[in-house]
Order: C-alpha cells, then structure tokens, then sequence
C-alpha cells in the first residue's frame, strides 16, 4: 500500500516523462526526414540541376526550367497577393472598430487561412483555366496570390494591433490625416512583423503543390511565358517522385532538399528578423 | 501659409483619406467576395453530378468512369478515418510537447525548441509525402505492419481493422503521415493558449503543494479548455485538406475497406491524382463535387475552431 | 459645483462641456477658461478626469466610436466641437505631447519635418532652419545636432520627450496640451522639461496635466482641481496651493484626501 504522497509524486513522474517523450518524438521526425532529405538529396545535387531543363526519362537533365518556374509564380503571387492583404490588415486593425465589415472579414480569413489548398487550385481552375482552355503560370500565380492574402491580412492585423494608440493619437495631435498616420506611422512601425510575415507566406507557398496542379501544371521545356504551362519545382517533385524511373526519382530528391532548405532558411530568417527589429525597439 | 493653398490642401487630405480608406474597405471585402467565388464556382462546377446523383452522390461507394457511375463515400470515408488516426496520435503528443515547451523546459532550450517544433510545420507537404512513399511505408510494410497483424489482428471484434496485406501503403499509413503533420500545428497553438494562464494561478496550485503534472491537468487545462479544443479543430481542419502528404502513401484505391491496412482514397488525394486526366462532363462535376464537400466540412470544423479560439480570447480579455 | 474665474484674456474657453464614454459620464458640467500664453494646470487623482478634459482640445477623443463630447469649446471664437470643425486642422493648431514618449519610426529630422510638412511646402533650407529652431526649442538641438539622420527611437526617454515637445512646437500651434509630460521620465529630465515649458510659454498657451502636485505648483499660472469628473475649484496657482476655497481642494493639496 502506497500513500498518497508517493502516489501523486508517481504520477508527476509519469507524466513528465511522457511529455519529455513526446518532446523527443516530434524532434525524431524532423530530424529523420531531414536526414532522410540529406541523404538522398545531397548526392543528386549536381550542378546539372541548375544548369538544364527537366529530361525526359533515361537521359541527363536538370530542374532549371522548374526553379525559374517557381520562382516567377511565387514573386508574382507575392506580388499580387501582397498589397492586398495589407490594405484588408490595415482596414481590420485601422478603420474597421464599427460595422458589420471587420468581424466577419475577419472570421473568413481566419477560415481561408487554413482552408485546404487543393481547393483553391480548382477554383483557379473553374473561374480561369476553364475559360483560356490551358493551364498556365498565371493561373498558377494567381492561386499562389491567393493562399497568401489571408496570411498577409493576419500578420499586418496583428502587427498593427501591437502598435500602442499613443503613436496613432500622436500622429493625429500634428493633424496629420489618417492616410498619412497609417501610411508613414503605424504600417511604418509594424514594418519588421509585416515583412516577417510576407516571408512566412513566400516560404509557405514556394513549397504548395496542389493549387498548382490545375493551374500552371507543368512543362517539360524552357518557358519564361506566364501564359504558357509552367514547370514548378512541387509539380515536378510529385510527378518524378512517383514515376518509376530511378533517375526522375534522384531528380525529385534533389528538388526536394532544395525546397526544403530554402523554405527552412526563409522561415528562420524571417524569425531571426523578427526578433532582432523586436529587441531594437 | 497661404490661406487658400491650406484650405486646397485640405481638401485634397480628405480625398485621399477617403481614398485610402475605400482601398483598404474594397480589399477586406474582397475576402468575403473570394468565398463567395469559391463556393459559388465550385457549386457551379458540380451542378451536373448533383444533378445526376442527387444525395446518392454522398452515400454511393461506387466511382466508375467507364460506366460514369460517382460516389463520394470512400473518398469521404478515407477523408475522416485517416484525419481521426491523425488525430488521435496527434493529441497525446501535442499536448506533451506543449506541457514540455511550457513547464518543463530549460528557458535556454525553450525558443530553439520551440522553433524546431514550428519548421516541422513549415517542411513543404510533398516532402513529407515523398519521405512517407520511399522512407516510412518500406520500413512500416517490413516491421510494423506484420506486428499488427499478428498480434492486433487476431483480436477478436477489432481484428478486423488491423488485417490485411503489409504493403505500407494504406489508411493506416497516411494517418500517421497526417498526425506528424499537424503535430506542429495543435502543439503551437495548445502552446500559445498555455502561456496566457495568469502566473499567480499557478503559483497559487504549486503554493499549496500541487505537483506540476496536477497544476497542468487541475489548473492549466480546465483554464484553456476551449483553447485546447480550438487549436485540435484547427489541426483536423489541416487534416482533412491535405493533399499531397496523403496521396502518395494512400493507395489511391476506391473501394472501402474494413481495415486500415488496406490502401483507400481521400477526397484530396482523388482530386490530385485524377482531376487532370479526367475526360467527360461528368466525371469532372464529380471530382469538383468532392471539392465542394471537402470545402464544406472543412468550413464547419475550422468555423468552430476559429469560435472557440475567439471565446478564449474574449474569457482573457475579461480576465485582464 | 464649478467654481470659476474670469480670465482677462482667455484662449480657450470651455462651457457646459459633459462627456461621454458609452453611458459614462466621465466629465460633468465643466465650465472653465485658458488664459493665453499662460501655463494651466489640471491636478486631481486617477480617474478624476483631467487627461480626458485635455483630450478634448484637439478632440483627440475622436479617435474613438464610443467617446462623445455635448457643450461648447471656444477656441479664438470658433467652437471647435462643431461636427463641421475640420479636425487635421484644428490638430495643428492645437499641439499635443503624451505621457510616454511617441517618437515616429523614423529619423529625428524626420520626426519634426512630418508635422511640418503636412501644412507647409518649406524649401530644403527653410525645413533645415525648422528642425533647428524647434530642436533649440525644446533645448534637444546641443544633443542631437550631428545625429539628426539617426532613428529617434534610440535615443534616451527624456531626449524622446523633448524630441516630441520638438516635433509638437514645430508645426508652430498656438496651444499646447501636455498629457502628464513627465511621468515615465528620471527626475533630471523632468527638470528639463519643467524649465521648457516655463521658456515656452512666452509662444505657446500651455494646459498641463500632471499627477504632481509639485510640479502643478512650480510651472503653472492657474490650477484646476477636478475630482470624479467635476471641475471642483479653479484659480491662479498661488490661490489654489496657499489658501483655497473648497475643503476637498485643501485636502487633496494637504494629502488628507482619501
């Protein structure tokens, strides 16, 4: 017979050995799918892979023509969905304390935030792609554009709301009017977060794979056309991934340690900005 | 200063805060248009299945091209089963690894941690279905999947669940795959809702000799429960939508199955792998269709995550 | 209730002003007037209303959905609660400095030309001699002339506050509301700023409020005491602090209250 004591200082122990596990458990997966990554990617990486288009099985290539890809559809994605999410952002946090308009702007967006983004793809694919007749970088930028709104309107929400009033009232005090207090003040201010969070949504969707397979698809050659298919690096790590060709497969490894990386880099980077324009202040 | 130019400076500031003003208002409605869009092109694309399959759509586990004949239920079977797998590995975990980030933790160790936790959340999707295809599902097919049916599948009632042929590819396996997904996901937010419990309720429990496992249980818990239960919703919501980390280990086979060894399909995974091959009028209504049910319940379950989260926030704000 | 006092050369003058948060009355009948180029003072404990009273000057209030303001501001014959006052400017008229300190995100020239710029089109030189003068002013210039690109975030709270004061006398407004000004700063800043507002006054009408009685007594020509949103007694300073009228006045002054 044990007495209570013992018995609730068992049970302290129990449990924190068991989150100490889960701890370790949830750093084994991505310590075993970075290795994994390293291991398969490192040795594919060649400098091929920069330098040539995605080959038709049996022969050399690369990814370059996928890389550019990527790239244009998440700059112009970026680009599109950018100013947009930080117009709606400013209105939720700036002007939106009356009306009907904020709160339920803002109980959507928290929705489309995490909304799956396969169906976004097919619905670039009804309202565009159906009426062009072929897919296309711009369709594929366009449904990029449109998983980083939400993640835009988020952050500048939230960054500004970390702004203290007094600055805002201060800016008023010199009858500054309110175009002028949020434009050179407030969005000034919330500058570093804004930025941090458009990182976290280039990092987020360089790395989507479903919206663009409707959208842009893929193309086997060289193409800077938007208005053409384009190759992307997440289409063409699924499509050689699960082919059955062990060199389209070595591809796809090398494709996805690169997205991986740079995806992780920007994420940490954008924490370490963050973090260094918060402690300056 | 020159009277009349202020007063036609003014005049232009009213106008461009005016201006400004219907910018920023035009793009937050433009949120609620995209919904709108969203749900109005995908009813719009689906309307020839509806209009052939009616509600049968929902409960048919039939899906024949050859003879045009769709039902939604494996996909939206697959769907459920794979996110409640998800889950129930995902909660346990989670809620250690929040425990941990929270209460246990050295403070050196806590932000590193804590961002290792967030970059597993921020590995792009098809990386963790490529690793899941070449890494996971061999060593699963090899090790585990015997195990279970062996010793798990010989029980009776719920044998049957857990016998089958030890591909790796299968249920079982993208739950799995799913639940180290969303992990990062609940546990941050389960994080995030545990560190705004007031200091002085704690140390109130630790004063009077709770042990830290019962201040997290007696105290932390009760305090952000609908928190907790935000942050998991959320996670499901996550769950059901993805795609690529589930369609390459899922098998992407229509039928239904009683065990979670056998391969199945979810609604994601039907989309991915057939929507661009798809040929006929109704076969593409059908997969949209699947899109527009996938949109819905995902609708509903983060609708209640995002309610709870605000209930949450409003319970602290009174608090303060 | 209110015990008034003419002024012989009031700036602004204040009649039957009532306030409102939502249904809160926070401020209640006030009837009271601002002498030109003298220093007012407001003095009461928390929540007495005097930061709210100040705030209505420049209907800084008007930030806010729930705030409303009924009764009559006089500012030089204007009533400047009129819903058609154009309220930009009647901020730059009417200047403001907070409790804390609220330097822009941007360089400390900068910082002084923003207000500047938002009423007059100065050359480069004349925005040059702008910054320099209210740099001067507000007795900043010595400390910050060979660092004017650098952020006005880093430099220290007092120099922040008189950067502000700076940045609020640039705009040249003919009243000047100081919202506890000195309330986050050491006391050596504080003397800086005491000897300021006393230099200021030659230019500006000045309405300060401070929880510091003290200092309501060293920089101040008149005194308002409020208490629970009324305005209880208000007269020149000397009056106020050595031989006032209402017995809560005297024991607030002689910290018997509460």
């Amino acid at each position: 017979m044990i007495d209570i004591y013992t018995r609730r200082r068992i049970t302290n122990r129990l449990g924190l050995i068991v989150s100490v596990l889960a701890m370790a458990f949830g750093l084994f997966w991505l310590g075993w799918i970075l290795f994994t990554l390293l291991n398969h990617g490192l040795p594919a990486l060649t400098s091929t892979v920069f330098t040539q288009m995605t080959p038709p099985p049996g022969s050399d290539g690369g990814l370059l023509n996928a890389i550019v890809g990527t790239l244009m559809m998440t700059i112009v994605g970026t680009l599109i969905g950018t100013p947009i999410g930080i117009l709606a952002g400013t209105y939720l946090a700036e002007f939106g304390q009356r009306g009907w308009l904020a709160p339920i702007t803002r109980f959507i967006n928290d929705i489309l935030l995490s909304a799956p983004s396969i169906v976004i793809g097919l619905f670039v694919y009804e309202v565009y792609v159906v009426h062009i007749r072929h897919f296309s970088g711009w369709a594929g930028a366009l449904a990029l554009a449109i998983i980083v709104i939400p993640i835009v309107i988020r952050t500048t929400e939230n960054m500004l709301r970390l702004i203290p009033n007094t600055l805002r009232e201060a800016a008023a005090a010199l009858g500054a009017p309110q175009w002028k207090t949020v434009n050179f003040v407030t969005l000034r201010a919330a500058r570093a977060g804004i930025i941090t969070g458009v990182m976290l949504a280039i990092a987020r969707i360089s790395g989507e794979t479903a919206p663009l397979l409707f959208t842009a698809l893929n193309n086997q050659f060289w193409n800077a056309d938007m208005e053409n298919p384009m190759a992307n690096l997440p289409v063409v790590i699924f499509q050689f991934a699960m082919s059955p060709y062990e060199d389209w497969q070595r591809l796809a490894w090398a494709g996805a340690l690169l997205i991986t990386f740079s995806v992780l880099t920007l994420n940490i980077l954008a924490r370490i900005l963050f973090r260094q324009s918060a402690s300056n202040h | 200063m020159s009277g009349f130019l202020q007063e036609a400076r003014l005049k232009r500031q009213v106008w461009l805060d005016m201006l400004f003003r219907g910018m920023t208002r035009a793009s937050a409605f433009g949120v609620l248009v995209l919904l709108a869009a969203i749900i109005g092109s995908l009813v719009i694309g689906s309307m020839p299945a509806i209009q052939a399959f009616g509600f049968n759509f929902l409960i048919n586990d039939s899906w024949n091209p050859v003879t045009e004949n769709f039902g939604a239920l494996v996909p939206i079977v697959g769907t459920l089963v794979t996110s409640g797998i998800a889950l129930l590995i995902a909660i346990p975990v989670s809620f250690g690894i929040a425990i941990f980030l929270t209460e246990l933790s050295p403070q050196a160790l806590r932000r590193p941690l804590g961002i290792a936790i967030e970059l597993l959340a921020g590995i792009p999707s098809i990386i963790y279905g490529m690793w899941g295809l070449f890494v996971f599902a061999p060593l699963f097919a090899e090790h585990i999947e015997p195990w279970i049916n062996d010793h798990l599948g010989t029980i009776p009632m719920i044998g049957a669940f857990f016998s089958g042929p030890p591909m790796g590819i299968s249920i079982l396996t993208a739950g799995i795959i799913l639940a180290i997904m969303v992990i990062p996901f609940i546990a941050s937010v389960m994080r995030d809702v545990f560190e705004v419990v007031p200091a002085m309720l704690k140390e109130s429990a630790y004063g009077v000799g709770a042990t830290t496992w019962e201040v997290v249980t007696k105290v932390v818990l009760p305090y952000t429960r609908i928190g907790v239960v935000g942050g998991i919703m959320l996670g499901l919501g996550r769950a059901l939508g993805e795609t690529m980390a589930v369609t390459f280990v899922i098998g992407n086979a229509h039928k239904l199955s009683m065990s979670l060894l056998e391969p199945g399909n979810s609604i994601a995974s039907a989309l991915a792998n057939e929507f661009t091959e798809a040929d006929g009028e109704l076969y593409t209504a059908s997969l949209i269709e699947l899109g527009l049910i996938l949109f819905f319940i995902t609708f509903v379950v983060l609708s209640i995550a995002r309610y709870m989260l605000y209930q949450l926030s409003k319970q602290e704000g009174k608090a303060s | 209730m209110n015990s008034t006092m003419n002024i012989v050369n009031p700036k602004v003058t204040v009649r039957n002003l009532n306030f409102y948060y939502g249904n809160f009355l926070a401020l209640k009948d006030i009837n009271m007037e601002i002498a030109e180029k003298m220093v007012t003072a407001f003095i009461g404990p928390s929540g007495c209303g005097k930061s709210t009273l100040l705030r209505t000057f420049n209907r800084m209030y008007q930030l806010y959905p729930q705030q409303k303001a009924t009764g009559q501001i006089i500012l030089d014959g204007d009533n400047i609660l009129d819903p058609k006052q154009d309220l930009n400017r009647l901020r730059a008229k009417v200047g403001m400095v907070f409790q804390k300190p609220t330097p822009f995100p941007m360089s400390i020239y900068d910082n002084i030309a923003f207000g500047v710029k938002l009423y007059e089109s100065l050359s480069g030189s004349e925005m040059d001699e702008r910054v320099e003068w209210a740099l001067k002013k507000a007795a900043l210039w010595g400390e910050v002339k060979d660092k004017l690109k650098q952020s006005g975030t880093g430099l220290s709270g007092g120099q922040q506050q008189r950067l502000c004061i700076a940045r609020a006398i640039a705009v040249k407004p003919e009243v000047l509301l100081l919202d506890e000004p000195t309330s986050a700063l050491d006391p050596i800043s504080t003397a800086h700023i005491e000897k300021l507002i006393d230099e200021l006054k030659v230019d500006f009408t000045i309405a300060i409020v401070t929880h510091n009685m003290q200092q309501a007594a060293r920089v101040s020509d008149y005194t308002a005491y409020m208490y629970l949103g009324d305005l209880v007694e208000f007269s020149d300073t000397s009056t106020i602090f050595t031989n006032p009228s209402k017995k809560e006045t005297e024991d607030y002054i002689t910290g018997r209250f509460g």
